[in-house]
C-alpha cells in the first residue's frame, strides 16, 4: 500500500495543531474552528479512505487466500539506532484493530469538532477565551491517539500514549482559571503517569527478554500455526518462541517474568482505561469542556488501555494468570462504577462512571477471551463493545453538553422535564440510553450479548456477575434520562428564558451518531475483527437463551428506573431512607478519593515527606549555610587588605622589594 | 680638580634638591609644595648645566617648570581654597612613609657607595651641539631616535584628546 | 677635590626618597601627583649622571630623560584632567574618600 495517505492521516492533524497552535491567536475565532474541522474532515475521509481499502479492496496484502485478514506494516522508519537491538522506529501499522480503531477516532474526533464549534460560545453567540487553543489541543490529541493505535512497535505505542496523556492533561485543564480544573488535570496526569511506570518497566522487560519492539514479531510468534497468517518468518518465531520458552521459566514473587511483564504492561493499561484502584482521576476529569470528555473520555483515549490489551492478546494467551486478573479487576471496576454511577447528581458524573464500567466490560470481555470457546469470541466482543460505545457514549456525552450548555448547569436537579423544550437532544438522548442498556435493535444490544456469552464460557459466576453490571447499567441510565426529561414540569428560573435546542452545528453530530447507534449492532463485526485475523460469524452461532436474559434484565432495570423516577414522587426518597448507608457509600464513590488522599497526605506526605524535608531544611541547607557563612566571614575580615588605596599597594610592595633586595645583599656580601 | 665656583654652585644645587624636595613633600600648604616643586625642578635643571647638557637643561625649563608647574597650579586652584591646609598626618602614617623612605634610602645608598666606578673623575666631554642633537633625533641610523621621537608626538596627540575628553563638562 | 658622580646620585637618590615618602604619606591626589614628579626627576638626574661620567661620548641617557620629561608631561596633563573630573563629581580630592566602587 502507498505510503501517502497513512502518512497524511497522522501529518494532518499534526499540522493543524501547529498552524492553529502557532498562529491562532491571529486567527479569528471562526477560522480557527473552520480550520480545525475541515482537518478532521479531511483526515477522516483518508481514514475511511485507508480503512475502506483494508477490508473490502480483497488485494492480497491485506487478506490471505483462505480468508484471514493479515497485518501489514504500510511503513516502519527508524528513527533512533541506539544498538543493534536497540531500535526505535516510527511506522504504520494497519490491521483489523487499528483499522476499526482509526474509523472510531477520527468520526468522533470530527464530530467533536463541529459540535464545539456550537458548544464554545454562550447563549450571545459570543466565542470562549482560548476558543483557537482549544482546537489547537484537540488536534494535538488526534493526532496523538492516530498515532497510538497505528503504532508498529510498543516504544511508539508508549510516545504516543504519553503524547495523549498531555494532551488529555491540556484539555481537562482548559478553564486554568477555576482551581478545580487545575487539580482535576494534575491529578489525571499524574494518576496516569504513575501507571504508565508500570507499562514502561513492562516494556522494558518484555523487549529484554524478546530483543524486540515489533508487535508483529510479539503477537504473531509465540502462538503456533500463526507465523504463516501473519507474515512472519519461521526462523524469527521460532527464535522468539525459543526466548519465551526460557524466559517463561525463572519466576519472581510466585509468577513467571512473562506474567509480570504482562501484568505491569496491563498496569499502564489499567491507569489509561480508569480500572480500580487507579480510576479516581476519571470522575474529575469532567472539569474539562465537555465536547472533550466525549472525545477523550468516553470514545477514544480511555479505551487505550483495552486497545494495549488486544494489540498484545496472543503474549497474554500466553499467560492466562494475566487475563485472569484482568477478568478480576474488570469485574470489580464494571460493579463498583455501577453502583456509584446510581448515587451521583452531576450527570456528567454519572457518564463518567458509567464509562468506567463500560471499559471494564471490555477489559472483562478480553480476559475471560480463550481460543477454545468460540474462537476467541471475547475479543471480537471486546473490539466489537468499544466500537458501539464510543457511538453511543460520545452521543449520551454530547447529548448531556447541550443540556448543560441549555440549562447552565451539571446537575440533573436544575433540569427535570425538558423533553419538550429539546426534542432532539431528548430523542437523541433516548436512544444512547437504550444503546447503552441493551434493548434490541440499538447497537449495545449485540455488541454486550457478545460478552454476556463470552462471560459465559468461561464461567458462569462472571456471567452472572456481568448480568447484573448489566441490569445496573439499565438502571442508573434511565433513572438519570427520567430525571433529566421526565420527573417534573421544567421550572425555568426567574430572568433566564426558557432551554431550547442548540443550533444545528450541535444537533447534528447528535442525530448523526444516533443514527449509527441505531444500525451499527448489525454489522457482522467478526468478518472484519477477531483475534487471529479469520473471520468469524457470529450471528451464525448466536446463542438466544443468552439474548434473551441480558433483555429481560435490562427491561426490568429500564422498568424499575420508570416506576421510580417517571414522575416526582417519594420512592426514591424511601429507597435512600431505607439503606441510609448504602446510598452514602455509593455518593461518595466508596470513599476511594479520601482513601487516597489519606494515603498521599498522612502517610507519604507526614510520615515520610516531612521528615525528609526537615532533613534537607536542616541538614543539607544547614551545612551548605554554615559553609557560605565561613566563606562569607572570612572574605569580611580579609577584604580591608584590598582597600583599593594605590599608596598601601606600593608600600608593601617598596617594603617587599627591599627587604628582598636587602636579603640579596647580604647573602652576596 | 674643579674650581672652587663650580663646587660652590655644585653645593647649592645638591642642597637646593635635597632641601626643597623634601619640604615639597612635608608641608601642608599644597600651592607650597607646587612652589617647591618648581625649585627643585629649577635645580635639577641646573645639574644638568654643570653636567654640560645645556639643552636638557633648557627643555626641563621650558617643559616642567614652564608647563607642568603651571597645570598643577591651575588644577590647585580649581579643587582648593585658598588658606585650605591639608589635615596633619597621623604619626602611623609618617611613620610608614619613613620607613619606605629609609630603608630605600639605605639599600640604595649603600649599593651606589658599594661601587668604586662612582668615585671616578668627571671625564672629559665635547658639549653636544645643536646640530649633533638635531641629526641623532631626525636619524633613522643605529643610535638615533626618529621612531621614539614620532611615538612620542603620537602619545602627546592621544594625551591631549584624552585631557579634553575626560576633563569637559558633560 | 673631585666632584665625583655619587655627589650628584646622592642629592638625586635623597630626593627620590622624598617622593617615595610623599607618595605614601599625603592624602591630596595633586600631592601625590608632585611626589610622583619628584620620583620621576630624580630618575631623570640618574639618567643624566650615569651618561655624563660612564658613557661621555654617547647620548643615550640624555635622549631618555629627554623623552621622559615628555612623557612625564603627557602624564601629568591627563592625570590633572582626571583629578579634576574627579573633584567635580564628588566635591573631593582625597584618595580616602574614593572608595564607593571598591566595597
Amino acid at each position: 500500500m502507498d505510503a501517502t495517505l497513512p502518512l497524511l492521516i497522522l501529518v494532518i492533524p499534526l499540522a493543524m495543531f501547529l498552524l492553529l497552535g502557532l498562529f491562532g491567536n491571529k486567527m479569528s475565532h471562526p477560522l480557527a474552528g473552520t480550520l480545525g474541522t475541515l482537518g478532521m474532515g479531511t483526515t477522516l475521509v483518508l481514514a475511511y479512505t485507508v480503512a475502506f481499502t483494508y477490508f473490502f479492496s480483497g488485494d492480497p496484502m491485506f487478506i490471505a487466500e483462505n480468508g484471514d485478514r493479515l497485518q501489514h506494516v504500510v511503513f516502519d522508519q527508524t528513527w533512533l539506532a541506539f544498538t543493534q537491538n536497540l531500535v526505535i522506529k516510527l511506522g504504520f501499522l494497519l490491521d483489523p484493530i487499528s483499522a476499526m480503531m482509526l474509523v472510531v477516532i477520527t468520526t468522533i474526533s470530527f464530530m467533536v469538532h463541529l459540535y464545539s464549534m456550537g458548544y464554545m460560545r454562550d447563549h450571545h453567540g459570543v466565542y470562549e477565551h482560548g476558543f483557537q487553543r482549544f482546537y489547537a489541543f484537540l488536534s494535538l490529541f488526534s493526532f496523538s491517539m492516530l498515532g497510538l493505535v497505528v503504532a508498529t512497535n510498543i516504544f511508539q505505542m508508549y510516545i504516543f500514549w504519553e503524547l495523549v496523556g498531555a494532551s488529555s492533561y491540556l484539555l481537562i485543564g482548559f478553564y486554568y482559571t477555576k482551581p478545580s480544573a487545575v487539580s482535576a488535570s494534575k491529578k489525571a496526569f499524574i494518576v496516569t503517569r504513575f501507571a504508565d511506570l508500570g507499562f514502561l518497566i513492562g516494556i522494558l522487560v518484555l523487549s529484554f527478554y524478546t530483543q524486540t519492539f515489533n508487535f508483529v514479531e510479539f503477537t504473531s510468534a509465540p502462538v503456533s500455526g500463526l507465523a504463516d497468517t501473519y507474515q512472519v518468518s519461521i526462523a524469527t518465531s521460532e527464535g522468539i518462541r525459543n526466548i519465551f520458552a526460557t524466559a517463561a521459566a525463572p519466576t519472581f514473587m510466585g509468577a513467571s517474568v512473562l506474567t509480570w511483564a504482562l501484568v505491569l504492561v496491563f498496569m499502564g493499561g489499567m491507569g489509561k482505561s480508569a480500572m480500580m484502584p487507579l480510576h479516581i482521576w476519571l470522575p474529575d476529569a469532567m472539569e474539562g469542556p465537555t465536547p472533550v470528555s466525549a472525545l477523550i473520555h468516553a470514545a477514544t483515549m480511555v479505551v487505550a488501555g483495552v486497545y494495549l490489551v488486544a494489540r498484545l492478546f496472543p503474549l497474554y494467551l500466553m499467560e492466562t494468570a494475566a487475563l485472569d486478573i484482568i477478568t478480576v479487576v474488570g469485574a470489580v471496576t464494571a460493579f463498583y462504577a455501577a453502583m456509584v454511577a446510581c448515587a451521583q447528581i452531576d450527570i456528567k458524573r454519572v457518564l463518567a462512571f458509567s464509562t468506567i464500567s463500560q471499559i471494564a466490560f471490555m477489559m472483562v470481555s478480553l480476559g475471560v477471551a480463550r481460543p477454545d470457546f468460540h474462537e476467541g469470541l471475547g475479543y471480537m466482543a471486546s473490539m466489537f463493545h468499544l466500537f458501539t460505545h464510543a457511538m453511543f457514549k460520545a452521543l449520551l456525552f454530547l447529548g448531556a453538553g447541550a443540556l448543560i450548555h441549555a440549562v447552565g448547569s451539571n446537575d440533573y436537579t436544575a433540569m427535570h422535564g425538558l423533553r419538550k423544550h429539546m426534542p432532539v437532544t431528548h430523542w437523541t438522548f433516548l436512544i444512547g440510553c437504550l444503546a447503552i442498556a441493551g434493548i434490541i435493535p440499538f447497537s449495545g444490544f449485540f455488541s454486550k450479548d457478545e460478552i454476556l456469552s463470552s462471560c459465559l464460557g468461561n464461567s458462569t459466576f462472571v456471567y452472572i456477575w456481568m448480568s447484573a453490571v448489566a441490569a445496573l447499567t439499565a438502571f442508573y441510565m434511565f433513572r438519570l434520562y427520567y430525571l433529566i426529561f421526565w420527573w417534573k414540569e421544567h421550572e425555568t428560573p426567574a430572568g433566564h428564558h426558557a432551554p431550547h435546542d442548540q443550533p444545528w452545528t450541535m444537533t447534528l453530530p447528535l442525530v448523526i451518531l444516533a443514527a449509527v447507534s441505531c444500525v451499527a449492532g448489525f454489522i457482522p463485526f467478526g468478518n472484519f475483527v477477531s483475534w487471529n485475523g479469520e473471520p468469524y460469524d457470529f450471528m451464525a452461532h448466536f446463542d438466544w437463551s443468552v439474548a434473551a436474559v441480558s433483555l429481560a434484565v435490562a427491561v426490568l432495570a429500564i422498568a424499575l428506573a420508570t416506576v421510580m423516577y417517571r414522575k416526582e414522587n417519594q420512592l426514591p426518597a424511601k429507597f435512600k431512607n431505607a439503606m441510609p448507608a448504602l446510598w452514602r457509600w455509593c455518593h461518595h464513590r466508596f470513599y476511594w478519593d479520601e482513601l487516597y488522599m489519606f494515603i498521599t497526605h498522612k502517610i507519604i506526605f507526614g510520615l515520610v515527606c516531612k521528615p525528609i524535608a526537615w532533613f534537607d531544611r536542616h541538614i543539607i541547607d544547614g551545612s551548605m549555610d554554615a559553609m557560605a557563612a565561613v566563606t562569607n566571614k572570612a572574605s569580611e575580615e580579609i577584604k580591608p587588605l584590598q582597600s583599593g588605596q594605590i599608596q598601601f599597594y606600593v608600600w608593601i610592595y617598596l617594603v617587599g622589594a627591599l627587604l628582598l633586595g636587602g636579603i640579596t645583599a647580604i647573602c652576596l656580601l | 680638580m674643579e674650581s672652587v665656583g663650580s663646587i660652590i654652585i655644585y653645593v647649592i644645587l645638591a642642597l637646593a634638591l635635597v632641601v626643597f624636595s623634601i619640604m615639597a613633600v612635608t608641608t601642608r600648604k599644597i600651592l607650597r609644595a607646587a612652589t617647591y616643586l618648581l625649585f627643585t625642578l629649577f635645580a635639577a635643571a641646573g645639574i644638568y648645566f654643570q653636567l654640560d647638557y645645556e639643552f636638557l637643561g633648557a627643555v626641563q625649563i621650558a617643559v616642567y617648570a614652564g608647563g607642568i608647574v603651571v597645570l598643577f597650579v591651575f588644577s590647585i586652584l580649581l579643587t582648593s581654597k585658598p588658606g585650605d591646609n591639608s589635615e596633619a598626618l597621623s604619626s602611623k602614617s609618617r611613620l610608614t612613609g619613613l620607613i619606605a623612605a629609609l630603608a630605600m634610602l639605605l639599600v640604595t645608598g649603600a649599593a651606589l657607595l658599594s661601587r668604586c666606578e662612582l668615585f671616578a673623575a668627571r671625564p672629559e666631554m665635547q658639549n653636544p651641539d645643536m646640530h649633533l642633537l638635531g641629526s641623532v633625533l631626525m636619524g633613522t641610523g643605529e643610535g638615533q631616535y626618529l621612531l621614539p621621537f614620532e611615538a612620542v608626538s603620537v602619545l602627546l596627540l592621544a594625551c591631549i584628546i584624552g585631557g579634553v575628553v575626560i576633563a569637559r563638562r558633560r | 677635590m673631585e666632584i665625583t658622580a655619587v655627589f650628584y646620585l646622592l642629592p638625586a637618590l635623597i630626593m627620590f626618597c622624598a617622593g617615595v615618602y610623599g607618595f605614601i604619606t599625603r592624602r591630596n591626589m595633586i600631592a601625590i601627583l608632585i611626589s610622583l614628579e619628584l620620583m620621576l626627576n630624580a630618575v631623570d638626574v640618574f639618567f643624566v649622571v650615569f651618561n655624563r661620567y660612564l658613557h661621555p661620548g654617547q647620548l643615550e641617557g640624555m635622549f631618555f630623560t629627554l623623552f621622559a620629561i615628555a612623557i612625564a608631561a603627557a602624564e601629568t596633563a591627563l592625570a590633572i584632567a582626571i583629578i579634576i573630573n574627579i573633584f567635580r563629581a564628588t566635591k573631593n580630592v582625597d584618595v580616602r574618600g574614593l572608595n564607593e566602587m571598591k566595597f
